[in-house]
């Protein structure tokens, strides 16, 4: 765990509201240890400014172990930067070198309007689980929990899905704003369980029909989506999703 | 301060159904007429929030994330306790609830944690039924772990996910009563204060973090469901917005805390790099199963792991305790951990952590055992440290990552202030002195789903259906109180004042001294002092704080500076409690109050009761009140792990 220090440069992105105007800013950052996280580079940076006086970065962070999605950013170009399977908050200092030049910008999809600095709405994610991500079961007593059996190997496809950490990396990523990786883990996972095949004729009809109405384009299969997840997910998930798609579509013009 | 806990006569198993027999119900086309706020989205919060909005009541939920799918809940790795027996191992209700309150060193409630193993078997039949892959065998029923030092197999988990997997199970059910129109969403909502009509909670003051509104929200009832204290201490394995503020707030108002001073400190965790290092990442400590720890023999130990030969390590957990060796309780395991540090035998440059080596693990099952096992563990773990563990040893050392303590509640759920209710980490209630491994999941989804929901009915059937609303002067004074602090914490901007200091530099200084007088090892001393520290800290805060940016804006500078201004003043609260507790149970250990082999040791004669505060206003002392602890169905023993 040694861990030495570096100089940076930091281009990072400041807009002060939805509808301002942004612009990049430059900041010289010396001896960051490359033993720190990416946003405690960014801690270091906002203590600096909060100490004169100056409005530090607004940046979403929570958990900062990679779980709970809330931070994101685009880093040099890549969706929670160079390193594969790793979020903002996972990324190290040590993928840098002494003298780089780091570019920072939020998240960028007419689906998630900016709404200070590097935070961006993603609510629009939420609207989307709310138009089907779901199995309708209320709290009660359901059946004994192994009285569904479900092999192993299914239930290992259906975890890879869920592994999905909501952060809207992909749509970020997607030449068309497209957040189908999210939207199709969500369905494969539902679909692949005997729980959620019986609501399978509405739910993807339902969900990408969310999608559309907030802004966001359809998947061209560039796969950038799966290059910059941070769980890394398969599109094979957005095949099964467009298969759940066209049975639902046929289904509902019955 | 009346403490009635309101325990239901008759024997323990029956207990909690003779509750739900005797509480009064509310007539189903009534309970469209009840709003009930629900602050907190995590397990506990967001369950209540769905099973609540299924019902038929109309529910405002509240969180500080941009989504009601982030808290920290979610990063919960091991797994959740349930007495399903689906091994045959000689599970049961009552060992599952035997062994919870032994491992809360005989500090908690028997009927409140009897309830808790009794309907945790329903959190898997409804997790499963909401689609949760949980890990499974190959012919297709449930698998189970072991974990904590737990005899028996009863832990179910997915992967290294499973708060991730049950937070988005309650997410699910929450977005889908949003779709139903029952439930509201209110993200990026802060509560910063609870309004208190004629004695009974009718809603809560916010502030907007888009906007910087101060926002006021009515409701026949209100449910806090706001996590755990930890990041008093600056340094945890809890997120970083988790903080105190909305239980602290509601403790003004008259809610009583209990037992501040129990606060959990995890065993494995990654140790701290350096300076800059905003919080501390958690190894599940399921990696005991299968872990060595070590710490070699000799101080000033220069040698790579590798080169230390097996007679120049010391395996201390296998010495000491040799019938539970690595898999003693979390509380033994950090204490240990820091007394071998503290004689100067700390591995890696900072000299504060130990070693947990997997290399007889992986010589004896395979490396491909035991990366199916802890695979994603040692990515992450690699992720941050750039080490690889099946290479050489993890290093960890403890950190503080939950706290038991919280506000008080009778078998409702129900605080001192009637129609205030606490759920999940937020209150005090099941886990005594200690918690053990994958129950937090259990307990805050028990309070979400099975119990909440039954009990606010038994309080609302008293209530008018008639329409809230904010104009009562309550709301008047709240808002006047909260729009006052923003402003207090603002006046040095721009004043170009000198000597100003940043709240993380407030927040840092109280949780070292936290950290050193009311961590891992109490005494009297290092409390006292800490007494007289914690208000000097807080003068100087208020004095000396700078705040960039303004009040009616986006300005996370502005949300720290309110959550560490509460913490200045909690922490004291905490030191006071740990102070009047002059025993070793569970996770509090006083140095006084040790055996002769050093270890923990618990006073029932004159400590088998809940501390409970009471606040007493701005500048006075807080008075404390006894809930005495009966137990009817255990007996209490000394704890032993030899």
């Amino acid at each position: 765990m040694s861990s030495k220090t570096i100089n940076i440069i930091v281009k990072i992105w400041r807009q002060t509201g939805p509808h301002a105007k942004g612009n990049f800013e430059d900041h010289a950052l010396k001896d960051i240890s490359t033993g720190s996280s990416f946003l405690e580079m960014l801690d270091v940076m906002n203590e600096a400014l909060a100490n004169k006086g100056k409005e530090p970065i607004a940046f979403d962070h929570d958990c900062r172990e990679g779980i709970c999605g809330m931070c994101g950013a685009v880093v040099n170009g890549t969706a929670h930067g160079p390193e594969k399977e790793t979020t903002l908050c996972q990324l190290h200092m040590r993928s840098f070198k002494d003298g780089d030049t780091i570019i920072i910008e939020p998240f960028r999809a007419t689906g998630f309007p900016i709404v200070k600095d590097l935070i961006v709405d993603r609510s629009a994610l939420d609207s989307i689980i709310q138009a089907g991500g779901f199995i309708s079961v209320n709290t009660g007593s359901p059946q004994d929990a192994n009285s569904i059996l479900i092999p192993q190997h299914i239930a290992e496809q259906a975890m890879d899905a869920a592994a999905c950490i909501g952060c809207g990396a992909c749509a970020a990523a997607c030449p068309n704003a497209a957040p189908m990786l999210f939207i199709g883990a969500k369905i494969s996972q539902l679909a692949l369980l005997p729980q959620g095949q019986q609501e399978a004729r509405t739910r993807a009809v339902s969900m990408v029909g969310c999608m559309d109405e907030n802004g966001f384009g359809n998947c061209g299969n560039e796969r950038v989506c799966e290059n910059v997840c941070p769980k890394g997910i398969s599109i094979r998930h957005i095949a099964r999703m467009n298969r759940e798609y066209l049975k639902g579509a046929f289904a509902q013009s019955d | 301060m009346q403490l009635d806990s309101k325990i239901p006569e008759g024997p323990l198993a029956e207990k909690w159904d003779k509750a739900r027999f005797s509480n009064k119900l509310v007539n189903p086309a009534n309970k469209r007429k009840y709003e009930v706020i629900v602050v907190g989205t995590g397990l506990a919060g967001g369950a209540a929030a769905a099973t609540l909005g299924e019902l038929g009541y109309n529910v405002k939920s509240f969180c500080i994330q941009d989504s009601a799918r982030r808290a920290h809940s979610i990063a919960a790795q091991g797994g959740i306790n349930a007495a399903k027996n689906y091994q045959g191992d000689g599970d049961s209700i009552f060992r599952l609830f035997y062994d919870t309150i032994k491992g809360g060193d005989f500090r908690a409630r028997e009927a409140n944690v009897y309830r808790l193993a009794q309907v945790a078997n329903n959190i898997i039949d409804q997790g499963v039924a909401q689609g949760i892959p949980f890990a499974r065998e190959y012919g297709g029923t449930l698998a189970n772990r072991s974990f904590g030092g737990a005899q028996v197999s009863r832990t179910f988990y997915a992967r290294g996910q499973t708060g991730q997997q049950l937070l988005i199970g309650a997410y699910s059910a929450m977005m889908r009563q949003v779709a139903a129109g029952k439930v509201t969403l209110h993200t990026r909502q802060e509560m910063i204060d609870l309004v208190v009509v004629d004695g009974e909670a009718k809603g809560i003051i916010t502030r907007n973090l888009i906007t910087g509104e101060i926002e006021r929200h009515s409701a026949h009832a209100v449910v806090l469901a706001t996590g755990g204290y930890g990041n008093v201490y600056f340094l945890s394995t809890n997120a970083m917005a988790s903080n105190v503020t909305a239980a602290w707030r509601a403790h003004k108002r008259g809610a009583g805390f209990a037992n501040p001073c129990m606060v959990q400190i995890h065993p494995t965790c990654i140790p701290v790099h350096g300076d800059s290092q905003s919080k501390l990442t958690l190894m599940s400590e399921s990696l005991r199963n299968d872990g060595r720890v070590w710490v070699p023999k000799n101080a000033n130990e220069t040698r790579k792991a590798a080169d230390i030969p097996e007679s120049e390590r010391d395996y201390y957990l296998e010495r000491k305790y040799p019938s539970f060796g690595n898999l003693v309780p979390r509380d033994v395991a950090s204490r240990n951990a820091k007394q071998a540090c503290d004689d100067g035998l700390g591995v890696g440059e900072t000299k504060l952590g130990v070693y947990l080596d997997f290399s007889e693990a992986i010589q004896r099952d395979g490396l491909d055992v035991i990366l199916r096992k802890y695979g994603n563990l040692f990515h992450m773990y690699e992720k941050i440290t750039a080490s690889n563990p099946t290479k050489e040893p993890m290093m960890i050392y403890p950190a503080v990552h939950y706290t038991m303590g919280g506000l008080w509640v009778d078998y409702e759920l129900m605080t001192t202030v009637p129609g205030l209710y606490a759920a999940g980490e937020a209150n005090f209630s099941d886990h005594g002195a200690n918690r053990l491994g994958a129950s937090a999941l259990m307990q805050g989804l028990a309070d979400g789903y099975f119990v909440l929901p039954y009990t606010i009915g038994n309080y609302l059937a008293k209530v008018a259906p008639e329409p809230t609303n904010t104009n009562h002067e309550a709301f008047d004074e709240a808002e006047n109180s909260a729009r006052e602090l923003t402003t207090k914490l603002l006046k040095n901007t721009g004043s170009g004042k000198s000597g100003l200091k940043t709240v993380d530099y407030y927040h840092k200084k109280l949780g070292q001294v936290m950290w050193d007088d009311c961590g891992m090892g109490r005494n009297k001393e290092g409390l006292e002092d800490a007494l007289k520290v914690i208000p000097e800290i807080r003068e100087e805060f208020w004095d000396n704080v700078t705040v960039p940016g303004k009040g009616n804006e986006l300005n996370q500078s502005l949300e720290r500076a309110g959550r560490v201004a509460d913490f200045l003043e909690f922490g004291e609260l905490m030191v006071r409690d740990a102070l009047e507790r002059e025993e070793s149970c569970g996770g509090h250990f006083r140095e006084e109050s040790q055996t002769e082999e050093n270890e923990a040791k618990r006073d029932d004669e004159n400590f088998s009761h809940v501390s409970v505060w009471e606040h007493k206003g701005e500048g006075n002392k807080p008075v404390m009140h006894k809930e005495a602890l009966a137990f009817e169905n255990v007996t209490p023993s000394q704890r032993s792990y030899k």
